[in-house]
């Protein structure tokens, strides 16, 4: 490996070829990602799922969602996930889905039926226990908000953000912009010195989870904490109070599971094994393009 | 039909989760790592007292902000007959006892209560199950009555014992003297405007408004000033801290 911190796209051990020779030389090696960046990706891979998952405990405990600062079982709920002795239900805004099976009325791994919000499979722990879920999600709150900021402000001092994850003026042009996404939608990744680097809609999609998501999380979370509340009464004004900071950080919550979701698609669309590996010891293989087939590609 | 597709997706739900769940669950009962997942409390306590001082107030609201309704949770009723009889005769013969660590041992009617010096406060309750609910409460400041008791300097922690029974057990909890002597420590008999109701409390409830609702000891019989919570209880300081393992330390 490289003893000065490498660069996105930099030390390519092999000259990246063209044409026929492709085939007969081993595909160009890059080192993509530097430790910081490996350690926090998997540290923050095993936070988030037991943040999640333990989040979803806490909130079986009540499973209705309000807006302000007050919201109690006699109070308008926005969002609900109820049961009746047969089915399970969710409610957002006036519109209800029976989610029987799933949420609200779901049978455990002995067949017994629980009425539980978020089924056993998708709680820590794994059976009904409020006070565990909690022990669990506030140790994590800080491995999470520890790694976060360390992370944070060795992008900010070793150039990770400047040279990898700002967007460039040319990026941000709308034609730029439209080709990046149609290229997407056809599951048409880019190649060779291209894909040494990340493109536009990655950039945002990483942008969007560490500047926005994760701080938001944090703040939500801490704007929950009856302590806190007194030590930082202005995030609840900026939040717009307790229970609108419990509905963003469920939200938010969402928002990560969905970039988890399209994460996993494209790790699978690009090539897992060297994508994960890439992850593991920084080295990416530059992906070739495949033999033209008539698209001019 | 739909129940066998809802099958399937959670079956292929539960195959995906399972190791990392069954390794969670293996974690969640082993006794040293619970220990290390408690280190989120102390440090969650640690960094907020350092983040604030001693008398920094919780949030105050105004009368526009009240709950329509408050709820109430927990025991709703005092255990006993005992505890009946006092509510027919309206709290009259009700004694709250300040005992321990204390050079002179208070026994207050509620006529004392409503005589000592008195806060009125909008705060915001906050359950540990997750909702909020918005009331005015009146009572009788903590600190001029600890003042009152002379504590020794021996005492660090008050111990709240209610006239309540959750599965034949006395309710039962404790804060320290940061949390005592706070300006919004009070012990509250009355909730908007009205007398403290029996499924909040009555006739006396306290409040420490930097905490989730299970630290605030309602049907309020005695206080008792300790150095230590070794002995009580199970030792973790309250009823669902010995119990279930609650965070005594509750302002998170």
């Amino acid at each position: 490996m490289t003893t000065a911190p490498a660069d996105l796209g930099q030390s390519v051990t092999a000259p990246p070829v063209a044409g026929d020779a492709a085939s007969a030389m081993p595909p160009p090696r890059v080192y993509r990602h530097r430790w910081a960046t490996r350690i926090w990706h998997w540290t923050n891979a095993v936070t988030l799922l037991v943040m999640i998952m333990s989040g979803l405990m806490i909130f079986n405990a009540y499973p209705r969602l309000h807006w302000g600062a007050y919201g109690a079982i006699n109070d308008p709920a926005w969002m609900e996930i109820r049961s009746t002795a047969t089915d399970g239900y969710l409610r957002v805004g006036s519109v209800e889905v029976k989610t029987t099976g799933v949420l609200g009325h779901w049978q455990n791994e002995a067949g017994e039926t629980k009425r539980w919000a978020f089924p056993s499979w998708a709680t820590i722990p794994s059976g009904y226990s409020l006070a565990d879920g909690r022990r669990w999600h506030l140790f994590f709150a800080w491995v999470l908000a520890i790694s976060m900021t360390l992370y944070m402000l060795w992008s900010l001092f070793s150039g990770h953000i400047r040279r990898d994850l700002h967007v460039t003026r040319g990026e941000w042009s709308p034609s730029h912009l439209w080709h990046d996404i149609k290229e997407h939608a056809r599951l048409r990744f880019p190649t060779g010195e291209a894909a040494a680097r990340y493109n536009v809609l990655q950039k945002l999609a990483y942008i969007s989870v560490i500047f926005v998501l994760l701080p938001l999380m944090i703040l939500t979370g801490l704007a929950m904490s009856p302590g806190f509340n007194a030590a930082a009464p202005w995030i609840l004004d900026l939040l717009g109070g307790r229970q609108s900071a419990r509905s963003l950080h469920f939200l938010a919550m969402l928002g990560l599971i969905a970039f988890f979701v399209v994460h996993m698609v494209m790790v699978l669309l690009a090539g897992p094994i060297n994508e994960v590996r890439s992850m593991l010891t920084g080295w990416f293989t530059l992906p070739q393009a495949k033999p033209a087939k008539g698209d001019g590609a | 039909m739909s129940q066998l597709i809802v099958n399937r997706r959670s079956l292929i739900g539960s195959i995906a989760a399972l190791p990392f769940l069954s390794g969670c669950d293996a974690l969640n009962a082993n006794p040293e790592f619970r220990k290390i997942l408690s280190m989120g409390e102390t440090m969650h306590q640690h960094s907020q007292r350092a983040l604030m001082n001693r008398d920094t107030l919780a949030p105050e609201f105004t009368r526009a902000d009240l709950s329509p309704t408050f709820r109430a949770n927990g025991s709703r009723m005092g255990d006993g007959p005992n505890y009946a009889a006092h509510v027919a005769t309206g709290f009259r013969d009700w004694r709250v006892r300040v005992s321990g660590l204390v050079n002179k041992p208070l026994a207050l009617s509620m006529a004392d209560i409503r005589a000592l010096p008195q806060r009125t406060q909008i705060t915001r309750h906050d359950c540990v199950e997750g909702w909020s609910a918005i009331g005015e409460w009146q009572g009788a400041r903590l600190a001029p009555i600890l003042a009152a008791a002379q504590l020794k300097d021996s005492a660090k922690f008050l111990v709240f014992r209610c006239a309540d029974k959750i599965g034949g057990v006395p309710y039962y909890e404790s804060i320290d003297l940061i949390d005592a002597l706070h300006p919004q420590t009070i012990l509250a008999w009355q909730l908007n405007r009205q007398a403290l109701p029996v499924a909040n409390g009555a006739p006396l409830r306290l409040r420490i408004e930097r905490q989730l609702g299970y630290k605030q000891a309602k049907f309020i019989e005695s206080i008792d000033a300790v150095a230590s919570l070794d002995g009580i209880g199970a030792g973790k300081g309250g009823y669902w801290e010995d119990r279930i393992d609650y965070e005594w330390y509750a302002g998170i």
